[in-house]
């Protein structure tokens, strides 16, 4: 083998370094760093493996450029944009030995692509029947087919279009229509044993059902998206389907999906910062020489005080008191700053949370004694009294009412955590009671979900109360959350 | 050093058969990235969740390929003279008043030559890798418990498997050993450290995967109860858990069960040895009521 970095392996061209060098700059667009080496190792590393072993070729990829388990995402899809369109040929007929499956497919369905190719070959009520007898035997390949003779069918793909793919995402599924599909499987699944199922072999078979269907969304979009890239390119496409990484997600326009990122990328976040921060604690603050303890050790080394002792200081705690805005479009800003503090609570004397629309109530005994954020979270949602006249932000009257109430129980050991968009609905300020605040407390801060540029525009009034903070921070993402979080502890 | 004369495997498939043999089983995802570090003489960087095989996979690498297993533990407060080499304190004082007893015209530089020799020096893991002469795979275990200053202590061996040792020079590898470090990811490691290793996520393995282990794993176990076990544990997995059971845990939940003589699971059985499974007290509550639910819609 040479040693040019830049030799291909066989069955490499020209056209292949092309769309590799478009693969690597796709990643870093889409926030994946890929540094120059990393990039060369994955040039040298694909030269190793079987080209036409698709998933080998994958993993060289991922195991030399993608060192981040919260990046694999970003990766995958970027990945099967550049990929999986030549990928796609093969792999029904050579990898899984399953030509006939495809060809049979292809005489039922007729002529597929091409010539706007409409699956005549095989009626709605058939496919849906094929379709669901593959699903309850957890037949993959024809599955996959099937996958393919849907899009066909009902996405209705034009060439040309400018759209994204969830748009044919939404209307093949539509026509699918797979939460019925999910009730008939379950219905079969119950009519298949003499007696009844079980409560718990009722839940693992739905959990079995929607683990392929979960297959088959998964295998529809790819192939929309191979048909995309067909019709588009690579790079529009991925253009095209871009999303943020976990750690950029903004937490005020963050949809569904987004959310559920968001809340799996916390947890290990929130571990890895309890760690750093007890560690931070232990070390690194070095108090005044201990001078019997420094004797004691000397005995050691023949009374020479080799090895000199020192105090360590117990820096007091703080205790933190949170006040959260808990309206709609902050809402998952709060539960994210809670879920956070409370992870390292144990860096903390004490936390004190207190939520907020236009009333104020105090939560902290929604987090004793439960180890479940999710569930602390649901209860504040249900039962805390925020509401007061309308239900719309009045941050003045909630302060008020904070200050008339829990104002005295602010100490010299108080770090308040001041969080939300600071929009009042054009009510007013009070911000006198922030300014009081920080005549007591140790420190008073401002979180804002907002980006800085909108502060103080329209009804946002945040200036008014940062004016008397220690300081304001945008917290747009678990980044920039993190970031401050750590500064806390 | 990117010169492999001899590689271990032919390819992908070679690992994975090979791991199957010795009872460690591998994804495409785990077999394709230690056929790579073999042909890159590359060190491995795994990470995942706990107990999801991350030790086992450098045990059993080791096994496969008849190689004696170094292992480094790494703990905070982990240095040089346990991780690299130590010079041997006693011993030279030893070997210095002997001197002076003896004849006393020794010229001191006689003397440092000699007591800064292989004669004084204690190897620690990382040293003793790289100057073994047969075959070996070194573990580098937990490395996210040392402190990141640290970790430039690894660099050297990692990039170029040699340590330097000022009295003694440079101790090049006789042969490329197949490094795994394993993380819990408890901190982000170094961009030093990342850019010289490839970079393996082992996650829950999938339920044929997870199966397949605990077959071979638990003697005399059946085929449906296997199979019901790996279900139960894929549902509990799906949860928001304090602390999702780990592999391991389904290995020993596994043998529990057939311990008490269980052969098919039902939920009185299930809820009463989730212990096994779970840690926490409220995830065992949690599991417990969820698996008396049917998980339909709107629960
Ligand atoms: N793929 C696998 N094949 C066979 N056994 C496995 C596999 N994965 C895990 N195990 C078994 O699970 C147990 C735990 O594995 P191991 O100690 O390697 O986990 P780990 O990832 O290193 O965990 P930790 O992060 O806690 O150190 C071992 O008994 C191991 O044999
Ligand atoms: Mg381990």
């Amino acid at each position: 083998m040479s040693d040019d970095l830049t030799a291909l392996p066989a069955g490499f061209d020209g056209g292949m370094l092309e769309t590799l060098a478009g693969f690597v700059t796709e990643l870093r667009r889409a926030g994946i760093p890929v540094s120059l080496t990393e990039n060369l190792d994955a040039m040298e590393a694909i030269r190793h493996v079987p080209l036409e072993d698709r998933s080998a070729f994958k993993y060289a990829l991922a195991a030399t450029m993608v060192k981040n388990n919260a990046h694999w995402k970003a990766f995958e899809t970027v990945f099967e944009v550049y990929f999986s369109f030549r990928g796609s040929d093969y792999r029904l007929r050579e990898e899984e030995g399953d030509g006939d499956v495809e060809a049979m497919l292809e005489e039922l369905i007729g002529a597929r692509e091409g010539e706007g190719g409409s699956g005549e070959g095989l009626s709605a009520e058939e496919l849906a029947e094929m379709l669901y007898r593959a699903l309850m035997d957890g037949n993959d390949a024809l599955l996959r087919a099937l996958a393919r003779a849907a899009v066909t069918r009902y996405a209705g793909m034009e060439p040309g279009r400018p759209v994204g793919g969830t748009y044919y995402l939404y209307r093949t599924l539509r026509q699918l229509d797979l939460d019925g599909v999910l009730e008939r499987m379950m219905a079969e699944a119950h009519a298949q044993v003499p007696s009844d199922l079980t409560e718990l072999e009722e839940r693992l078979a739905r959990d079995e059902y929607e683990s392929r269907l979960d297959a088959l969304r998964r295998e529809i979009e790819s192939e929309i998206r191979r048909r995309l890239v067909a019709d588009r390119g690579a790079e529009a496409v991925a253009r095209a389907v871009r999303k943020p990484l976990p750690e950029d997600i903004d937490f005020m326009h963050a949809s569904r999906d987004e959310l559920v990122a968001l809340r799996k990328a916390i947890a290990p976040l929130t571990r890895k910062l309890a760690v750093r921060l007890a560690r931070k604690r232990r070390h690194g603050r070095k108090g005044p020489l201990d001078f019997r303890s420094t004797v004691r050790h000397s005995l050691s080394t023949g009374g020479v005080p080799a090895d000199p002792q020192f105090r360590y200081p117990r820096p007091s705690k703080p205790e933190i008191m949170v006040i959260a805005d808990i309206s709609g479009s902050v809402a998952s800003f709060a539960r994210f700053t809670l879920q956070m503090v409370y992870a390292i609570s144990s860096q903390f004397s004490r936390v004190r949370s207190f939520v907020f629309i236009d009333g104020i109530d105090e939560v902290t005994d929604y987090f004793k004694g439960t180890d479940d954020i999710g569930h602390a979270i649901h209860r504040i949602n249900t039962e805390a009294d925020v509401i007061w006249v309308d239900g719309h932000s009045d941050y003045g009257h909630a302060f008020e009412t904070y200050w008339e109430r829990w104002g005295k129980e602010i100490s010299g050991k108080t770090t308040v955590l001041l969080l939300g968009d600071a929009r009042n609905n054009y009510h007013a300020s009070q911000s006198w009671v922030v300014a009081e605040m920080a005549k007591k407390a140790r420190h008073v801060y401002w979180l804002n979900p907002e980006p800085r540029s909108y502060w103080d525009t329209g009804d946002s009034i945040v200036g008014q109360y940062a004016a008397h903070c220690d300081s304001a921070h945008e917290c747009r993402n678990l980044k920039q959350l993190e970031r401050f979080v750590e500064h806390l502890g | 050093m990117t010169d492999v004369t001899a590689s271990r495997f032919d390819s992908p498939s070679v690992v994975r058969d090979g791991l199957r043999h010795v009872d460690y089983l591998a994804d495409d995802s785990i077999a394709g990235v230690v056929f790579l570090a073999d042909r890159l003489g590359k060190p491995i960087l795994v990470e995942g969740p706990a107990g999801t095989g991350k030790t086992q996979l450098a045990k059993s690498v080791a096994e496969l390929t008849g190689a004696r297993l170094i292992r480094l533990q790494c703990y905070e407060g982990l240095d040089e003279s346990k991780a690299l080499y130590e010079w041997n304190y006693k011993k030279q004082l030893l070997r210095i008043q002997a001197q002076r007893v003896g004849e006393s015209a020794g010229e001191w530089s006689d003397i440092e030559e000699d007591i800064f020799s292989e004669e004084f020096l204690l190897t620690r893991p990382l040293l003793e890798a790289i100057r073994a002469d047969e075959p070996v795979v070194l573990l580098i275990d937990e490395v996210d418990r040392v402190e990141v200053e640290t970790e430039a202590l690894l660099l050297e061996i990692l990039s170029d498997y040699q340590v330097s040792i000022p009295e003694l020079g440079t101790v090049a590898a006789k042969q490329i050993p197949l490094v795994f470090l394993t993380s819990n990811n408890t901190r982000e490691l170094s961009e030093a450290l990342k850019r010289r290793c490839l970079f393996l996520h082992i996650d829950y393995p999938d339920i044929a995967r997870e199966k397949e282990i605990v077959l071979t794993k638990v003697g005399g176990i059946t085929d449906s109860l296997a199979e019901q076990i790996v279900r139960i544990v894929r549902s509990i997995r799906s949860l928001e858990l304090k602390k999702a059971p780990s592999v391991s845990e389904t290995l020993d939940w596994a043998r529990t069960l057939l311990l008490l003589g269980i052969d098919h699971v039902d939920a009185e059985s299930a809820k009463e040895t989730l212990h096994v499974l779970l840690k926490y007290q409220s995830d065992i509550e949690k599991a417990a009521k969820e698996l008396s639910s049917s998980g339909a819609p709107g629960r």
